[in-house]
C-alpha cells in the first residue's frame, strides 16, 4: 500500500481553488459531487422553508373544505383559552400538506405486494393521504346526510358533531372503505401539526398555541434563563418568520 | 473510454510552502547569483508577501499563468501570465524590464495598469525584485495567451496612462524613516511595498488613485468595505494589540474576529506564511499609523424605532452565536461590541454577511472555517437596516443608521452577481 | 455496466463518525482515502440555519435530515412464525442520512459501558455462576476490556468536548461524578451542563431515597472548546432542538462541528455524496476485496477499487452491506450456526410520567443530554442474587425538549381534542416531567438481521429483515427498574404519577430508539463473531466493519461514546499493526 510520510505531505501546501468538483461531466443533470480541499460554502447556501401563502384551497374541493374546516373547528373549539382550529388556519395547514410530499407518502416506501399485518408492523396499507381524505370526507358526508335527514357535516349542531366524531374515533361508525379508525387518527394527528407547527406552513395563526402553552417557539438560546428555576419565560414566542415586534412590511 | 483523474483532486498544487525560518530575509544586497538557492526562496517567500499568485492565476488554471478577471470600476483586467513562457509569459523579459514593470508600471509592451500594484510595487527593493524574478523563472512555463486589456474606450488607450501616473503615482524606493526602529521600517516597506494593503484599504479617488491623505482608512471594493486598518480607536485596529494583529495575519483568526471575504484569501495566500518578525512589523507599523477620523459619532438613540425592532431581530436571530452583549466566542463568532467593521461609515460588509453569510478562512493553526449563515430569506430590507442600526449602536457602538435603500441595492447587485 | 475508477488506498462506505473518525485517522498515515457517502452534503451554516432550524414539522414529524424509506428501509417481524413486512415508515428508530449521519441528529448522550459489560457472560458466571444466566440468552464478552478500551473512549470524548463529572479517575472516587463508572484517566474536558429545574429536582429526590445521582455526560458544549483536532466549538444555548436536527450553533458534537473541518482540508482526502455502494467486491477467492461498487445519482454505477473497505455505515446498513456482498456466513436460527445477523439487539425503555401542580420547569429549555441519572440500577451494578433477570437499565431525569407537536403531556383519561383537552394541555405543559429509564438489550437466538426473501430496495438488492421482540428476561428487567423509578417518583411528591412499563410485543411505530446494535459483533471466536476485536472481518481481512454492529448486546447506556471508542480502537490497529502486515490480525 502506498504511504506518504508525514512530513512530505504537511509540506504540499494546495490552493482549493474549486473545492467542489462535479464528478464526470459526460453525464447530466443533478450530480452525485465530489468534495475535496476545504469545507465547500457558497453565498446565500440553504434551504429556507417556503411560507404558506394565502389563496384558494390547493387539494380540497369546496364540499370538502366545508367539511375538513368544522372538523378542525370541533377538534380545537374556539374558548377561552384560544380561536378555534378553523381561524387558526389548521384547514389550510392541511391543504397545503396534502398538496405536497406529504400528500403522497412521496419519502416512504410504498412498493408492493402490501399485506395487512399486524399493528406493531406498522403503516401497511397502500392508499396515500390525498386519497384517504378524498374518500374519507366523502363517506363522513354521506354517512351524515344519510344519519341526519340529508344534513351533510358541516350543517350538523356542534353537539351533533362532536357525537360524530367521537364515533369516528372509537370507530363506532363504518366509513365503508374508508378505514374509519385510519382516518380518524391521520385527520387528528394532521390538525395538532397545523395547530402547533409553525405559523409558516398555514396553522397556528399569530402563533396562538404557543401563547397558549407558553412555548416560546423559534427560539434559540436560553443561557440566561437556565438558572431560572420555576419561573415563567419572558419572551413572547416568535415563528421562523419573526414577530410584529421586528417592524418591516413583511 | 479515457478517463482524466483529475476531476477527483481539481486542486492546483502551490510551491509556495511557508518553509521560511523566522529569519527576515536580507535586503540591500546585490542579487547576483539568480540560481542560488537562497535567492529563489527568498523570491518564493517575496511573491507569497506579494500575493503574485491571487491575481494571476484563473480559478481551477495553473499558477502564475493568468486570467483570472479583475473588475474595476473602469472595465474588466485581466491578470497576465507571469510563468517564463517566453511567448505568453515573462520569460523574455530582461532583469531590467522586470524591475520597470514592477517600478514603474511600464511593461515592454506597453504601459501597465494600476490594478497591477506598481504604485506600491515601485517601493520594493531592485534586489527583493530580483529573487522575485529568480523564483518565477524556475516555474513551468505555461503557454497561456492572455490580453490582460479588457477596457472600455477610453481607459483602453494604454498611453491614458501617463496621464494617471502625473496625477496620481510617485515613483521610488523606499526609504527608511531613521527616526524610527527598523522593525517599524521593515513594517513599512512591507505594507506599502509587496504587500500592498493600500490596494483595497486606502479609499480611491474617482480616478482610480489612492487618497493619500487617508492612507488606509478603508475602501468598499467588490461590494466589500475593506476597513480602516490604521491605529483609530473607533473605526481601526486601535483596540487589537500588536499581538492580535499578528494572529490575524497568521491564522485569520483573533479573540475578536475571523476574516472572511477577499482578506481570506489573502490570509491563505499570503499572510500565513509570512514570518513571524514580519507579522510583528506590520503590527508595529499599522498600530504607529495614524487616522484622521478619531472622533466618535453619536449613537443612535435607543429608543429610535429601528433600534427597538433592531434589538427584537438581535436577541430572536443573532443572540445564540454573538451573544446579548455582542461578545461573540473567540475564534468562532465575531466580537460585534467595538469592533471596526461593524462601526465603519460604510456598512457595506455588514448588510453582504446578513444576505448572503460568509464563510471564515481556515487554516492550519484555525481549521475551523465557521460560516454565517445567510438571512436574505428571513430579514427584508427594512429589517436588515434596523438589526444593523441595532448592531452598530449598541454596546457602546456608534455608527450611522444603515438605510433599508442601501439593503435593497446591495441585495439586488448580489443577486444579480450570483 | 460499471465504469472503473483510479484505485484508492482506502474506501469507506459512509461518511458519519467512525467514517469520518477513521478518515482522518488513516490521511494521517498519508493514505489516499475516498469516502462515499449515500446522502447529501450538511454543514453548519448551510444546512442548520440557526433561522429556520426550529422547525418540528419539517425536522421531527417530516423528518427531513433522516434516510427516507424510498431510498432504503428494512422488514420487520417479531419472530420466524410471522410473515416479515417492510418498515414503510420508520418510527421506532431513525436511521440517519448524509454527511454526518446519525452524528447530526442524535441529541449528545455520551456514556461509556462499564467494566463488567464487556465481560457480560464471564462477568455474569463468575459472580453468579453461569446457570443463572437464563438459557434463552445468548450474551457473550466483546473480547477486549474496558482496560484496553480506555484509551479510546478518552480520545473520542475530548475530541467531542464531552461536559460532565468524573466519578472514578484511576480508581480515585470523585465527588458528584458516577460512582459506578470504570475508571477514567482524567475528567471530562468540559465541567457539566447548568441543569435545568427538572433534574434539579429529580437528584433531589434521588439522593433522598438513598441513590447516587450525577449530571449526564454531553456532548453539547458547556462551555467554549477548541477541541483535540483545533477545531472550536461554541457554547450550548439550551435550544431544545438536538435530536433530530443539526446544530446551529457549533455546540452539539459531530463529525461537522469537531473533525470535518480538518479532514476535508486533506489532499489525500475525498467524499462524493449522492452515491450509495451497492456491494463490497471480493476476488476469486472470496478472502479479499478488491473495492466496491457503488450507483451515483444518475444511475451510473461506478466500480471504486481499493486496497482496504471500511464498512462505516448505520448499523443495519453494515450488516446488510456484508450480507449482500457475501462476506462471512449469514446466521441461521434454526441451527444456530452462521454469524452475520446474529445477536441483534435493541434498547429496552421504560419510564415514569409526573404531573405537578404550581411547578414551571420550561421544559423548551433543553438540550438533548442535558439531566441527572442514576445508575444504581445499571448493569450488574446491584446485586441481583435473588432477582429473575439480568441487567439493568439507568433512570435519568433528562428532559430533551419540549416541542409541541410531539410533546404535550396530559394525565391519563383525558380525551384527545375539544376543550377538555386543550385545558388539560394548557395546564400541564410547562408542569410535569419524565423519567427515562434506559436498560440494557440481550442478544437471544431468535432475534437477529437476516435478507428479506420478498421486498426489494432501490437497487433491487433485497431489504434486510429485522426478526426481534423483547426477551422475557428484559420485559423483567426494565418492570423491576421501572418500579424503582416510581419510587423516586413519590419521593419528588408529584400530584400524579403514570408508569408506562414496557410490554411485548416489540412495535416499530412508536419512537423509542436509534440504539439499533450488533449483527455484526467482536468476539474472539469466529464461529460466534463476524469481526475480531480489532474490528476486522474474520473471513476478508481487508474489510473492517465499524460501528454499533460490533456490539455483541447492548448495555443500558447510549451507543456513541463506544462507537467513537471502537473507531479509535480500529484506526490505531490500521495504522499501527494493519499497514505493516496486511492480513489477519488475529488468528481465526
Amino acid at each position: 500500500m502506498k504511504k506518504i510520510s508525514g512530513s512530505s505531505l504537511s509540506r504540499r501546501q494546495f490552493l482549493a481553488s474549486t473545492a467542489v468538483s462535479i464528478l464526470f461531466t459526460s453525464t447530466s443533470g443533478s450530480l452525485a459531487r465530489s468534495f475535496s480541499g476545504q469545507l465547500p460554502w457558497s453565498p446565500f447556501a440553504g434551504d429556507p422553508p417556503t411560507p404558506v401563502r394565502p389563496g384558494p384551497w390547493l387539494f380540497f374541493t369546496h364540499d370538502e373544505a366545508q367539511t375538513i374546516e368544522a372538523i378542525v373547528d370541533r377538534i380545537i373549539p374556539a374558548d377561552d383559552l384560544s380561536i378555534g382550529g378553523k381561524d387558526a388556519g389548521c384547514a389550510v395547514f392541511i391543504d397545503r400538506q396534502l398538496a405536497g410530499f406529504f400528500g403522497n407518502f412521496e419519502r416512504l416506501y410504498m412498493k408492493g405486494p402490501f399485506a395487512k399485518g399486524f399493528p406493531q408492523q406498522g403503516l401497511q396499507s397502500p392508499i396515500l393521504p390525498t386519497q384517504r381524505y378524498r374518500a374519507g370526507l366523502a363517506a363522513l358526508d354521506d354517512y351524515c346526510r344519510t344519519t341526519f335527514s340529508g344534513r351533510a357535516f358541516s350543517a350538523l349542531a356542534l353537539p351533533e358533531q362532536d357525537k360524530v366524531l367521537q364515533e369516528l374515533e372509537n370507530g363506532s361508525i363504518d366509513l365503508d372503505d374508508a378505514d374509519t379508525k385510519t382516518f380518524f387518527e391521520l385527520v387528528l394527528q394532521n390538525t395538532m401539526e397545523g395547530f402547533f407547527a409553525d405559523p409558516i406552513y398555514g396553522g397556528n395563526k399569530d402563533m396562538v398555541s404557543w401563547k397558549m402553552i407558553g412555548f416560546p417557539g423559534a427560539r434559540y438560546d436560553y443561557r440566561d434563563f437556565v438558572g431560572n428555576h420555576n419561573q415563567p419565560y419572558p419572551l413572547p414566542p416568535v415563528s421562523i418568520m419573526g414577530r410584529g415586534d421586528w417592524g418591516g412590511k413583511g | 473510454m479515457k478517463r482524466n483523474p483529475a476531476p477527483f483532486t481539481a486542486l492546483l498544487p502551490l510551491a509556495m510552502a511557508a518553509i521560511f525560518s523566522a529569519a527576515a530575509p536580507a535586503r540591500g544586497q546585490g542579487a547576483t547569483d539568480s540560481q542560488s538557492f537562497e535567492i529563489i526562496e527568498r523570491g518564493r517567500y517575496l511573491a507569497t508577501a506579494g500575493d503574485c499568485v491571487a491575481c494571476h492565476t484563473a480559478p481551477g488554471g495553473k499558477p502564475y499563468a493568468g486570467g483570472l478577471a479583475l473588475e474595476t470600476p473602469f472595465g474588466k483586467l485581466v491578470g497576465a501570465n507571469i510563468t517564463p513562457d517566453r511567448e505568453t509569459g515573462i520569460g523574455a523579459w530582461t532583469d531590467d524590464q522586470f524591475v520597470q514593470a514592477m517600478q514603474e508600471g511600464i511593461a515592454p509592451r506597453g504601459h501597465l495598469y494600476p490594478a497591477m500594484p506598481y504604485p506600491a510595487f515601485t517601493k520594493v527593493s531592485r534586489a527583493d525584485l530580483l529573487a522575485i524574478r529568480a523564483f518565477l523563472n524556475t516555474l513551468e512555463p505555461v503557454k497561456n495567451p492572455i490580453e490582460p486589456n479588457q477596457l472600455p474606450f477610453p481607459f483602453n488607450i494604454r498611453a491614458s496612462m501617463l496621464a494617471w501616473n502625473a496625477l496620481n503615482f510617485t515613483p521610488g524606493e523606499f526609504k527608511p524613516d531613521p527616526g524610527k526602529p527598523a522593525e517599524w521600517n521593515r513594517g513599512a516597506y512591507l505594507v506599502e511595498g509587496l504587500g500592498h494593503c493600500g490596494t483595497c484599504h486606502t479609499p480611491k479617488t474617482i480616478l482610480g488613485g489612492d487618497k493619500n491623505a487617508d492612507s488606509l482608512q478603508g475602501a468598499v471594493l467588490q461590494s466589500w468595505f475593506a476597513p480602516d486598518i490604521t491605529n483609530a480607536m473607533h473605526k481601526g485596529l486601535g483596540g487589537w494589540s500588536q499581538e492580535d494583529i499578528v494572529q490575524y495575519l497568521k491564522t485569520g483568526a483573533n479573540q475578536f474576529t475571523i476574516a472572511s471575504g477577499p482578506m481570506a484569501d489573502a490570509i491563505t495566500n499570503s499572510t500565513s506564511k509570512l514570518s513571524d518578525p514580519d507579522l510583528k512589523a506590520i503590527a508595529t507599523y499599522l498600530k504607529d499609523m495614524p487616522s484622521n477620523a478619531n472622533t466618535t459619532p453619536v449613537p443612535v438613540a435607543a429608543d429610535d424605532k429601528r433600534m427597538v425592532a433592531g434589538q427584537a431581530i438581535y436577541k430572536d436571530t443573532c443572540n445564540a452565536c454573538h451573544l446579548d452583549s455582542g461578545a461573540g466566542t473567540s475564534h468562532l463568532f465575531p466580537t460585534l461590541a467595538g469592533s471596526a467593521v461593524v462601526q465603519s461609515d460604510n456598512p457595506t460588509t455588514l448588510i453582504r454577511v446578513v444576505l448572503q453569510g460568509t464563510q471564515g478562512v481556515a487554516t492550519a493553526a484555525a481549521p475551523t472555517a465557521p460560516a454565517m449563515p445567510s438571512f436574505a430569506w428571513r430579514l427584508n430590507d427594512e429589517q436588515v437596516a434596523s438589526l444593523l442600526t441595532y448592531v452598530r449602536n449598541s454596546w457602546g457602538n456608534a455608527a450611522a443608521p444603515v438605510s433599508a435603500a442601501d439593503v435593497k441595492t446591495l441585495r439586488e447587485s448580489l443577486a444579480s452577481a450570483e | 455496466m460499471a465504469r472503473k475508477l483510479p484505485r484508492k488506498d482506502v474506501v469507506i462506505v459512509g461518511l458519519g463518525w467512525t467514517g469520518s473518525i477513521l478518515a482522518n485517522e488513516l490521511t494521517d498515515e498519508g493514505l489516499d482515502v475516498v469516502a462515499i457517502e449515500r446522502g447529501p452534503w450538511r454543514n453548519t451554516a448551510t444546512d442548520f440555519n440557526v433561522g429556520y432550524m426550529q422547525d418540528e414539522l419539517r425536522y421531527a414529524i417530516r423528518k427531513d435530515l433522516f434516510l427516507r424509506p424510498a431510498q432504503s428501509t428494512l422488514t420487520f417481524r417479531n419472530n420466524v412464525e410471522q410473515e416479515a413486512l417492510p418498515i414503510r415508515e420508520f418510527g421506532s428508530f431513525l436511521p440517519g442520512n448524509g454527511v454526518g449521519g446519525a452524528g447530526v441528529h442524535w441529541n449528545g448522550q455520551t456514556w461509556r459501558f462499564l467494566p463488567s459489560d464487556f465481560r457480560c457472560r464471564s462477568h455474569l458466571s463468575e459472580r453468579y455462576g453461569e446457570k443463572f444466566i437464563p438459557d434463552e440468552l445468548t450474551i457473550q464478552d466483546w473480547g477486549v476490556t474496558y482496560e484496553e478500551m480506555e484509551p479510546y473512549y478518552d480520545k473520542f470524548e475530548y475530541l467531542a468536548g464531552v461536559s460532565g463529572k468524573a466519578g472514578n479517575i484511576n480508581g480515585k472516587r470523585q465527588d458528584g461524578g458516577n460512582p459506578f463508572e470504570g475508571a477514567r484517566a482524567r475528567d471530562y474536558p468540559l465541567p457539566p451542563l447548568d441543569m435545568t429545574y427538572g433534574p434539579k429536582l429529580f437528584a433531589e429526590g434521588a439522593r433522598e431515597a438513598g441513590y447516587h445521582p450525577f449530571p449526564q455526560p454531553a456532548a453539547n458544549a458547556s462551555r467554549s472548546y477548541t477541541n483535540t483536532l483545533g477545531v472550536e466549538m461554541g457554547a450550548c444555548s439550551y435550544c431544545g432542538f438536538c435530536e433530530r436536527f443539526g446544530c446551529a450553533n457549533y455546540s452539539k458534537a459531530s463529525p461537522q462541528t469537531t473533525i470535518l473541518p480538518v479532514l476535508m482540508r486533506k489532499p489525500n482526502f475525498e467524499c462524493r455524496t449522492n452515491s450509495e455502494v451497492v456491494r463490497i467486491n471480493l476476488d476469486r477467492s472470496g478472502k479479499r476485496a478488491t473495492g466496491v461498487t457503488y450507483v451515483d445519482a444518475q444511475g451510473q454505477e461506478w466500480e471504486q477499487p481499493g486496497d482496504l473497505v471500511l464498512v462505516c455505515a448505520f448499523i443495519l446498513f453494515n450488516v446488510h452491506m456484508l450480507l449482500v456482498s457475501g462476506i462471512g456466513k449469514p446466521y441461521d436460527p434454526k441451527t444456530a450456526t452462521g454469524t452475520v445477523g446474529r445477536n441483534y439487539t435493541y434498547q429496552t425503555y421504560a419510564g415514569v410520567e409526573m404531573f405537578f401542580d404550581n411547578k414551571n420547569f420550561n421544559p423548551f429549555i433543553a438540550t438533548g443530554a442535558i439531566g441527572q441519572c442514576i445508575d444504581d440500577f445499571n448493569g450488574d451494578n446491584f446485586d441481583h442474587s435473588g432477582l429473575d433477570f439480568v441487567g439493568g437499565a439507568g433512570i435519568m431525569c433528562a428532559s430533551t425538549n419540549a416541542r409541541p407537536i410531539a410533546t404535550r403531556p396530559t394525565p391519563p383519561g383525558t380525551p384527545r381534542w375539544g376543550s377538555t383537552w386543550k385545558k388539560a394541555t394548557t395546564d400541564n405543559y410547562l408542569s410535569s416531567l419524565y423519567l427515562n429509564a434506559q436498560g440494557g438489550s440481550y442478544a437471544t437466538r431468535g432475534n437477529y438481521l437476516d435478507l428479506d426473501p420478498t421486498y426489494k430496495d432501490r437497487l433491487g438488492r433485497p431489504l434486510l429483515r429485522m426478526t426481534f421482540d423483547f426477551p422475557d428476561n428484559d420485559i423483567r428487567m426494565i418492570s423491576y427498574v421501572t418500579r424503582k423509578a416510581e419510587e423516586i417518583a413519590k419521593v419528588m411528591t408529584p400530584r400524579q404519577i403514570v408508569p408506562h412499563y414496557r410490554t411485548k410485543p416489540y412495535s416499530v411505530v412508536p419512537y423509542q430508539s436509534t440504539h439499533n446494535i450488533g449483527g455484526a459483533i467482536m468476539g474472539s471466536d469466529p464461529k460466534t463473531s463476524v469481526v475480531n476485536k480489532y474490528l476486522q472481518s474474520w473471513d476478508v481481512p481487508n474489510v473492517f466493519v465499524i460501528g454499533a454492529s460490533a456490539f455483541p448486546q447492548n448495555a443500558g447506556y447510549n451507543p456513541t461514546d463506544t462507537v467513537g471508542a471502537l473507531a479509535y480502537k480500529a484506526a490505531d490497529a490500521i495504522r499501527n499493526l494493519y499497514l505493516k502486515n496486511e492480513g489477519p490480525l488475529v488468528p481465526a
